[in-house]
């Protein structure tokens, strides 16, 4: 598995943790837990991918991404 | 130095809290209330002469020379059977006295050798000493009768004499010598807990017996050694001592081996060590052993250990020795030339939990400070990593939350995904000793281990599938709810009230339920029901858990899952309770403590932070970088991308030892600089540019924390032999790559990291020597320390419930791949091997062995010791299937011990969503008859003969 697609892959696995607390815990509980565990390149990569319509992430995780990269 | 002499007291120590006042030979004793007549003689410093009694087991009463007199009683009761009683008057010596002991001793030695000044426990002999104290001076029965001493006595055939029994690796048995004071047996049963040893025959016949007469190394023996410290004559011996003689002096340190972190002494001479005899005075083994920490030390003198650094060009090249200046400035240029090429986020760093903190903290401070990035991580990332998060998400603290003492206090303890009787045999032997005191005992385990199959312990076992933990321990906490289990008490108290409710309200949902998920886990609902029961309400419950928890696509979840079940039951916060990591390693807690991981510095505190940055720079005198850097599996994957091209890798194997080896050999093969520094060229030194050669935990200072927290001196017994303690090499290598690091010592290291992080501000090499060891946080508040954790409170305020919401792993099986394989370790044998495999330990286990179930092996037409493929989606490799029903049908075993069995290649890289814990427990495979190695087995080994050479040094001029 190679990026962006394994980058895909953890951020949804992370996403999946978060669902059963429901959507308004679980987007900041995404979007911290990727900024605290994240190495910047990895984050360039999946904000790249973003970009480019963010192909598979799920919604939360996809909202999740959309606040972390605003400055 | 001298040799440390422990002071047996005879019997073990009384817990009582009430004293009691009498007088031994005229002097006022107080003792607590149970202490025998011996103990508090030895206390007042009046030793009674003994042979069957040792204060590591109970009295026997077997011996008789014990005896003494009580006024106002009849008789000469002996002083270890008999207990203190306030204002007793007790005399040790009389004529009577000193007429019964010679003659007990007069007896003893007419059936015993005289061949002292050429016996191996010449020097160290209780016997000996007895037989002095006494004033022995004349056998009157003379050596002709019937005896256990000659092999002929008369010209015949001596049908009571028998050989030596060498067939053990490490200690021999000589039952000639044996005086069947049954010490040993006891210490089998008492302190070890595995029942091998017994008294066959009876009166004369009697004899110390294996099993059932079968040699030691054929019986259920462990080759723990307390037999061995138990004996008081020759009969059990070291084969060391046998070979070196008595040792001259001894030095206390701390066993390299697992996270129990078994104190020993160090028994030597001049630099070579004759023996390690565990302490008695160590607070986390208590004088005991495992067949690992007590014998299995013979690989730092193996010849294949490598002494002199080695550079090479390419890794196709042969190995070149060089000096170590050269090695440094080869590595340097090569990580720096990287750096200007690729950035400087291109290289980074691996810790070892096989170090100490101090070489941790160094090798941390080298990727942060020399390297300018934070791409370090550590052995932890691959075992124990989902521990740090899970407990410090719901605690606040990432470490286990009690000392092993408290298993004294345990009524129900719960083992989850771990063999401590394997893994952690010292403190299995421990739970061992309260189980048999009526402890109950819960396993959750895909496998029958060793642990529910030892001896004298009934175990709850629940089987349940590799990977449906969430759904167990949900179960478990579902079945607390619903029946009303729940500790509302403790709960309203210290945790946050409506994220239990709302935590509650989930595990409630009749989805959670035994019966519901029974279908996926595997586990009989009513066993799973009563397992939570008696957690809930049978007082004290601990749970102590390992890598079957955390190895795990969901790892963390169930890490949170359980802190969640120990806060419900209101098992946190004092002695017998608690949750308890098992460390995998001798260092695991102490190198996530030291800032080994690349988000956290040492304390566990974010890397973003700018106070605690600040602290580091200032100190440091250097700029930060304030975010994470790269974690292992994301290093792998970053190598091959292209964009990290150099590491540094301290103590560990991670060819061997991280999961889907095919993607570790190519993003090792992509990188341009690997610097390995190990004590033998192990399997990632066949992809290194530079090996920097390392030195043993004999061979330098330093300290280790083990799974209780406790911060542990290791100290230096012998020079290294590779001329540098681990430390220096990092210093050097720092100071290659422009980073000056000036430490004469461990002990100023340890100053530094006691000055930054506040949960080690307490600590010193000064507190160490004076208190032996310390459990952080050892600080103003707890300056000797904090056996016990949250006591009163939690480290992060309120406890947090977090739901835990069962997801099956994506490594599922189907038709191609029907069977799921889980891992695990052998007693004798230690994670990679790379120690244990050079010791004599290989004679218990030689190869990794596939454990299948009898359906699942007729069906594939398997016989017991046939070579079988194992197939998965990531790899194949073959080994030697092992037949039995200790796991389920559809679950098959191995463990990982040997290189050339190669069972990561067969592991996937599905992870830990949250930390990345690689998912070792869980792999889909095929099983079929196979002729033996697979071809990449065998282009594997040949890449690693190839890779090994070493080039013949040029000749002189």
């Amino acid at each position: 598995m190679s990026s962006p697609d394994r980058l895909v892959y953890m951020a949804n696995q992370i996403g999946t943790f978060f669902r059963s607390q429901g959507h308004d815990k679980a987007v900041p509980g995404i979007a911290d837990h990727i900024k605290k565990f994240w190495d910047p390149r990895m984050k360039r990569a999946i904000f790249a991918h973003l970009d480019a319509g963010g192909a598979g992430l799920e919604p939360n995780v996809l909202e999740a991404l959309t606040s972390l990269k605003q400055p | 130095m001298s040799l440390i002499e422990e002071i047996d007291y005879g019997t073990p120590r009384s817990k009582s809290e009430t004293m009691v006042t009498l007088t031994i030979d005229g002097n006022q004793v107080t003792v607590p209330e149970g202490t025998s007549i011996m103990r508090a003689a030895m206390d007042a410093g009046h030793q009674i002469p003994k042979l069957c009694a040792t204060d590591m087991v109970d009295a026997f009463g077997s011996c008789r020379l014990c005896v003494v007199e009580i006024e106002g009683r009849a008789g000469t009761p002996a002083s270890c059977t008999t207990p203190v009683m306030p204002g007793l008057v007790v005399h040790t010596q009389s004529e009577r006295l000193k007429k019964l002991r010679k003659g007990v001793m007069e007896l003893y030695i007419s059936d015993h050798p005289l061949d002292c000044l050429t016996c191996g426990a010449n020097g160290d002999c209780e016997l000996q000493d007895m037989a002095g104290a006494v004033g022995l001076r004349d056998v009157r029965y003379g050596y002709e009768g019937e005896n256990h001493v000659f092999a002929k006595s008369h010209g015949e055939i001596n049908a009571a004499w028998m050989p030596k029994d060498e067939s053990n690796p490490y200690f021999t048995y000589d039952p000639s010598k044996c005086i069947v004071c049954s010490r040993c047996v006891r210490a089998c049963e008492e302190v070890q807990g595995t029942f091998a040893l017994t008294i066959s025959g009876r009166g004369f016949d009697s004899r110390v017996s294996p099993g059932m007469s079968e040699s030691f190394l054929g019986s259920e023996c462990v080759s723990c050694g307390a037999c061995v410290q138990a004996c008081p004559t020759a009969t059990l011996t070291e084969k060391s001592v046998i070979e070196i003689g008595q040792p001259e002096h001894s030095v206390v340190t701390t066993c390299a081996y697992c996270g129990v972190g078994c104190t020993f002494k160090a028994e030597m001479r001049g630099e070579e060590v004759v023996r390690m005899v565990p302490y008695k005075d160590g607070k986390a083994n208590r004088g005991h052993s495992c067949v690992k920490g007590r014998f299995a030390w013979g690989y730092t003198n193996h010849k294949e250990r490598i002494l002199n650094p080695m550079i090479r060009e390419r890794i196709e090249d042969p190995w070149r020795e060089v000096s170590w200046d050269e090695a440094f400035s080869f590595a340097a240029d090569r990580m720096r030339g990287i750096q200007q090429k690729y950035g400087r986020d291109a290289i980074g760093g691996i810790t070892s939990s096989r170090c100490t903190n101090e070489e941790t903290y160094l090798v941390q401070k080298l990727i942060r400070a020399g390297f300018g990035n934070n791409n370090v991580d550590t052995c932890a990332r691959v075992c124990h990593s989902p521990t740090g998060y899970g407990l410090s998400q719901t605690f606040g603290t990432s470490a286990g939350t009690q000392d092993f003492d408290s298993v004294e206090d345990t009524d129900v303890a719960m083992i989850i995904g771990a063999n401590p009787a394997s893994a952690h045999p010292v403190f299995a032997s421990r739970l061992k000793k309260r189980l048999r005191q009526g402890a109950k005992l819960i396993v959750l385990d895909p496998r029958r281990t060793e642990m529910v199959e030892s001896p004298h312990v009934k175990a709850l076992h629940l089987p349940l599938m590799p990977g449906t933990n969430v759904a167990v321990v949900t179960a478990l906490a579902h079945v607390i709810v619903t029946e009303g289990l729940v500790n509302e008490t403790f709960v309203r108290e210290r945790c946050d009230w409506s994220e239990f409710e709302e935590w509650a309200a989930f595990v409630a949902q009749p989805k959670h339920s035994p019966e519901a998920t029974a279908i996926l886990t595997g586990v009989d609902p009513n066993d799973l029901r009563e397992a939570a029961r008696i957690y809930a309400t049978g007082g004290n419950g601990a749970i102590y858990y390992g890598l079957g928890v955390t190895e795990h696509s969901q790892g963390s979840t169930t890490v949170i899952a359980i802190a969640n079940l120990a806060m419900a039951t209101g098992n946190i916060g004092r002695p017998g309770v608690g949750v308890n990591p098992l460390r995998g390693q001798n260092n695991v807690q102490g190198s996530c403590d030291m800032g080994s991981f690349p988000h956290e510095l040492p304390g566990y505190r974010h890397i973003s932070g700018d106070a605690v940055r600040d602290q580091f720079e200032a100190l440091w005198n250097v700029k930060l970088n304030p975010e994470p850097g790269l974690r292992i599996p994301n290093m792998f994957d970053a190598a091959i991308e292209g964009t990290f091209m150099g590491i540094y890798v301290q103590g560990e194997d991670i060819l061997q030892s991280d999961p889907n080896t095919k993607h570790v050999v190519a993003a090792l093969s992509a990188m341009e600089c690997v610097i390995v520094h190990d004590l033998f060229l192990n399997e990632t030194a066949n992809y290194a540019h530079v090996f920097l050669p390392g030195s043993s935990f004999l061979e330098k200072d330093g300290t280790f924390t083990n799974a209780e927290r406790r911060i542990q001196r290791v100290r230096k017994v012998m020079s290294p032999k590779n001329g540098m303690a681990d430390w220096e090499v990092t210093i050097a290598l720092a100071k290659a790559m422009g980073l000056e690091m000036n430490y004469s010592h461990p002990s100023e290291i340890m100053d530094e990291i006691a000055a930054l992080t506040p949960t080690f501000a307490g600590v010193s090499y000064a507190k160490l020597d004076e208190l032996g060891s310390v459990q952080w946080p050892c600080n103003e508040k707890a300056p000797e320390g904090t056996p016990v954790m949250h006591i009163g409170g939690f480290v992060r305020g309120k406890g947090k419930f977090i739901v835990t919401e069962y997801v099956a792993t994506d490594e599922r099986t189907g038709p191609r791949f029907p069977l799921l394989l889980t891992t695990g370790r052998i007693l004798s044998q230690y994670n990679v091997g790379a120690q244990t495999r050079r010791t004599e330990n290989v004679v218990w286990h030689a190869e990794d062995r596939l454990e299948i179930h009898p359906h699942d092996a007729e069906l594939r037409g398997v016989r017991d010791g046939d070579w079988v493929r194992l197939q998965s989606r990531a790899g194949e490799t073959t080994l030697r299937a092992e037949i039995t029903d200790r796991v389920s049908p559809g679950v098959v075993y191995t463990t990982f011990h040997h290189p050339d069995t190669q069972a990561n290649v067969i592991t996937t890289e599905y992870s830990d969503w949250a930390t990345n814990c690689p998912e070792y427990k869980v792999t889909a495979v095929q099983i079929s008859p196979s002729n033996g190695p697979s071809d990449w087995q065998k282009s594997y080994d040949e890449q690693a003969r190839h890779s090994r050479r070493i080039a013949p040094a040029e000749a002189a001029e």
